[in-house]
């Protein structure tokens, strides 16, 4: 297939980013393409951190051929390019014979990812790959100028690699794959429309609860809060949508284990993130949380973090405070 | 290019990023882990600030300026976050009100965005200190994160200091790695923003012997002290505060204050000996030996070259032998009551005085040590002004010296004075210029090609101790690249040493420098071998060999981690 062609098919198709953050594909692809660099590479990123996202895991397991068809492509539109697949460490365990079966004589390899840290994010993809402490780099420039060693990267997301397979066929109609997850009587990775509202995928997929209930959309840890009556819109980040019956969860019990999540995952180098995160684990294992210190942490992790991952990581907290369990508030003056 | 800052145009340069083009205009943009000497880390996230047409906040000290950037430096929202995070980080910065080693600014900022001292708890309590040798004191409890001394301590070639696990946190801690090793320069202290890691404090063994009825407590002050303590009593950088110094340490209860400019002297007078005698002989390069933290890289990191160190003692040393025998002698005094204080710029020269070799009769040349900073909060808890205290002269015989001796504190300053006397030793006739200016300055790498009579002598300089490892790979290589070669493990020398006052970065080192340079201009001596003093020690006390060995030079070996 002619380069051009596949980098206007993607455009043509609309396809975002997988791993959450949504960027269009086609527009990355063409900027690496137009880097004057001596060489290039691909990343394909099977390391997300989220908890309960099973789709990657899914993929690997059933299109592992179609993924590494996506990064084929990938190699052949990006001129001097060389590819690395960087693989969670249970993932790798779990999947290398078959994907150094599937890249023999490819330029094609495959990377360990450093135990413990949440290093999904593009930058620290990069600084793992190059051996380095997965910490998040300061962009710009942005790893399509210079990422991996310094050179122009294109990093995709396992999905990604595989929608541009079905994209390249001709096969992609505009869909996604869910993770149904939590207290669900159907649980599973689902590929349904990418624009179906959440209420629509839980319907479809007889996840509907039948109790009253509040669903994490996006991810395990730092997935939007959202109420029965809120999931009109569609799925965001990932797509894992995690169901918690009211009366089976304990709020605080699943903040502090969202707390201990982002506390053991991220990096510790901003102070909004290093800081805010354990003074919201502090509150929690008080059990009381002070309103406005939490509204303020929010705030700081929202406006101020270094990276994607501390920005979001006050959402959820805040959301299921304020939508599901305000009792946990102290009286603010 | 031209862009606006709070509404006002300001005239910025490309390349440059918004901090620094604030910080040249006066503009109050907050922040503690921007240190210019380090790479950009844009982790503390105080400096934030909201430009135009990009969406969120960016980090001032991160963002390089584009034309007709329009920025807002203050702002409700800004200043709510600057104000929530001073709080996150005030838990931490908490113990440090009060200690001896303090740095304000954060208070500055707490008080600027009223912040709620007490909002958060300590999380950092149980956190422990460690010390490096002699030197350095690291108080993890104290450390907000900004992660300054790892990457300084990198800057430096040594990292000793790196970012490890502990409890679900990464955070600065010494190195496991027995490759390692504190070579205990300060450069870490010196960029403290919190003085989390300080000096380790001696001061109140001084004010013990100065209470004491029996010791005659003698006082040394480093080159570069004379140029840099001002600082701390609120002086212009690069003040010449010489005489005030004297002034001070005689309030303070000095029985004596000896120059160890005077010190130099006599350590630039055997060095030259000994560069002359090992280019004659063919011996190879002879490095210098002053830096006690140099000292230690070499016989840590690259014993091989352990052999071509300069067995010349470091002017504070050899002061302090000449002290306790030849001062002692001459005052009729028991050297075993003198007791030996050197003011020094530095926290290796800590470490240097515990080294057994350096011993005569048994005792230590040098009993302690303080750095700048040390005195300079001695002088305060006495309630000594710098700047009102009635200057007085440094005492006769140890009290004058040429200007020769005055340069050693900035980087290039021992190669400088050493090599004026080499060539008059070497060649017998007078020097065609006194100054050598190839050998001045703060570039990482100086070097120089000196004619001395028939000889063209090889020289270069090391400002910084991270850049030493590009000369000794060349000499591993060609052991007959270089004749001579100064390294400071410290950004400019002693001027930016570890002990140094804080802030310290290139336009405050070029001041303290410029103002040693200006002093040795207006010296009428300037040779190091010639000053009166030296002579006439060379006289009547270091009249032959086996004494000039035991109060000059001493030994070198490799050593291991313990």
């Amino acid at each position: 297939m002619a380069e051009i062609d596949i980098i206007a098919k993607l455009k043509e198709s609309k396809l975002l980013g997988r791993s959450g953050s949504g960027f269009p594909t086609g527009l990355k692809w063409e900027m690496v393409k137009n880097e004057k660099a001596a060489k290039k590479y691909i990343v394909c990123n099977a390391a997300s951190g989220e908890p309960k996202v099973m789709k990657d895991e899914y993929l690997l397991e059933n299109h592992p051929q179609e993924i590494i068809e996506g990064i084929k492509i990938a190699l052949q539109t990006i001129d001097n390019s060389s590819a690395y697949i960087y693989l969670r460490k249970d993932f790798y365990v779990k999947f290398k014979d078959i994907l150094v079966k599937l890249t023999k004589n490819l330029p094609i390899m495959l990377v360990k990812k450093p135990g413990g840290y949440l290093a999904g994010e593009e930058t620290c993809v990069c600084e793992a790959i190059e051996g380095k402490n997965p910490e998040p780099r300061i962009k710009p420039p942005f790893p399509t100028q210079a990422g991996l060693f310094g050179f122009p990267t294109l990093i995709n997301n396992v999905e990604t690699f595989y929608y541009v397979s079905q994209i390249a066929k001709s096969q992609y109609k505009n869909t996604r794959f869910y993770t149904v997850a939590g207290q669900a009587k159907n649980k599973g990775v689902f590929e349904l429309p990418a624009d179906w509202p959440i209420e629509r995928v839980l319907k479809e997929t007889g996840n509907w609860p039948k109790s009253d209930f509040f669903a994490q959309v996006g991810g395990g840890a730092s997935g939007e809060v959202l109420l029965p009556e809120e999931l009109q819109k569609p799925a965001g980040g990932p797509g894992a949508i995690i169901i918690y019956e009211k009366k089976k969860t304990a709020c605080l019990k699943l903040m502090k284990e969202w707390a201990v999540f982002f506390l053991e995952q991220n990096c510790d180098k901003c102070t909004p993130c290093r800081e805010g995160v354990f003074r919201i684990s502090e509150m929690l294992n008080k059990g009381k949380v002070d309103g406005k210190a939490l509204q303020d942490i929010v705030v700081n992790l929202r406006e101020a973090s270094f990276c994607g991952l501390g920005k979001i990581a006050g959402i959820p907290f805040s959301g299921l405070i304020n939508k599901v369990c305000k009792s946990l508030l102290t009286e603010n003056k | 290019m031209q862009i606006t800052i709070n509404g006002k145009q300001i005239a910025a340069v490309e390349g440059k990023t918004v901090l620094e083009i604030a910080m040249i205009n006066g503009i109050d943009i907050p922040f503690l882990c921007y240190h210019s000497d380090l790479k950009i880390k844009a982790n503390c996230r105080l400096c934030l600030v909201s430009i135009k047409g990009k969406r969120g906040l960016q980090t001032a000290c991160s963002t390089l300026v584009e034309p007709d950037m329009e920025i807002s430096t203050e702002s409700a929202e800004i200043n709510q976050i600057r104000k929530t995070n001073l709080e996150l980080l005030f838990a931490q910065y908490k113990k440090s009100l009060g200690a001896w080693d303090f740095n304000p600014e954060l208070l500055r900022l707490a008080k600027k965005y009223q912040i709620d001292l007490q909002r958060f708890s300590d999380r950092k309590k149980h956190y422990p200190k460690y010390q490096f040798g002699p030197a350095v004191l690291f108080d993890t409890s104290k450390c907000i994160d900004c992660r300054n001394c790892v990457d300084a301590c990198h800057n430096q070639a040594v990292d000793f200091l790196e970012i490890r696990e502990k409890e679900t946190f990464f955070q600065p801690a010494p190195s496991q790695d027995k490759k390692t090793d504190c070579i205990y320069c300060g450069q870490c202290v010196a960029h403290c923003p919190v003085a989390a890691l300080s000096a380790a404090a001696d001061f109140d063994k001084v004010e013990k012997a100065l209470n004491q009825k029996n010791k005659v407590v003698v006082f040394q002050f480093a080159p570069s002290i004379r140029t840099s303590i001002g600082e701390e009593f609120n002086l212009p950088y690069g003040e010449v505060v010489t005489e005030k110094i004297v002034g001070a340490l005689k309030a303070l209860g000095a029985d004596k204050v000896f120059d160890t400019s005077v010190g130099a002297d006599f350590t630039s007078t055997e060095e030259a000996k000994e560069l002359i005698e090992k280019i004659q002989a063919g011996k190879g390069a002879c490095l210098s030996s002053c830096c006690p933290s140099w000292v230690k890289y070499v016989e840590f990191f690259y014993p091989e070259f352990v052999h071509c160190l300069a067995t010349t003692r470091s002017p504070q040393i050899i002061l302090g032998g000449l002290i306790k025998t030849y001062f002692a002698n001459k005052d009729k005094i028991d050297p075993k009551k003198v007791v030996v204080v050197s003011i020094m710029p530095c926290t290796s020269k800590k470490y240097e005085i515990t080294r057994k070799e350096l011993e005569i009769n048994g005792l230590k040349p040098v009993d302690y040590v303080l750095t700048t900073r040390e005195l300079a909060h001695l002088f305060k808890k006495h309630k000594i002004d710098l700047k009102t205290v009635k200057p007085e002269k440094a005492d006769d015989p140890l009290g004058l010296p040429t200007g020769g001796g005055v340069i050693y504190g900035a980087s290039g300053g021992v190669a400088e004075s050493a090599l004026r006397s080499a060539y008059l030793m070497m060649t017998k006739a007078n020097l065609p210029k006194i100054e050598f200016t190839e050998v001045r300055g703060l570039q990482g790498i100086k070097k120089a090609l000196i004619q001395m009579g028939d000889r063209t002598i090889k020289m270069a300089v090391v400002n910084g101790i991270g850049n030493a490892k590009t000369i000794l790979e060349e000499l591993k290589k060609n052991p007959k690249a270089y004749d001579a070669v100064e390294v400071m493990a410290c950004p400019g020398g002693c001027i930016g040493g570890g002990g140094q006052p804080v802030p310290t970065y290139g336009a405050i080192r070029s001041k303290r420098a410029g103002s040693l340079y200006e002093i040795d201009a207006k010296e009428q001596g300037r040779i190091a071998h010639l000053n009166p003093v030296v002579k006439e020690v060379y006289r009547d006390y270091l009249i032959n060999e086996k004494i000039i060995k035991t109060i000059c030079h001493t030994k070198y070996a490799s050593v291991k981690r313990k």
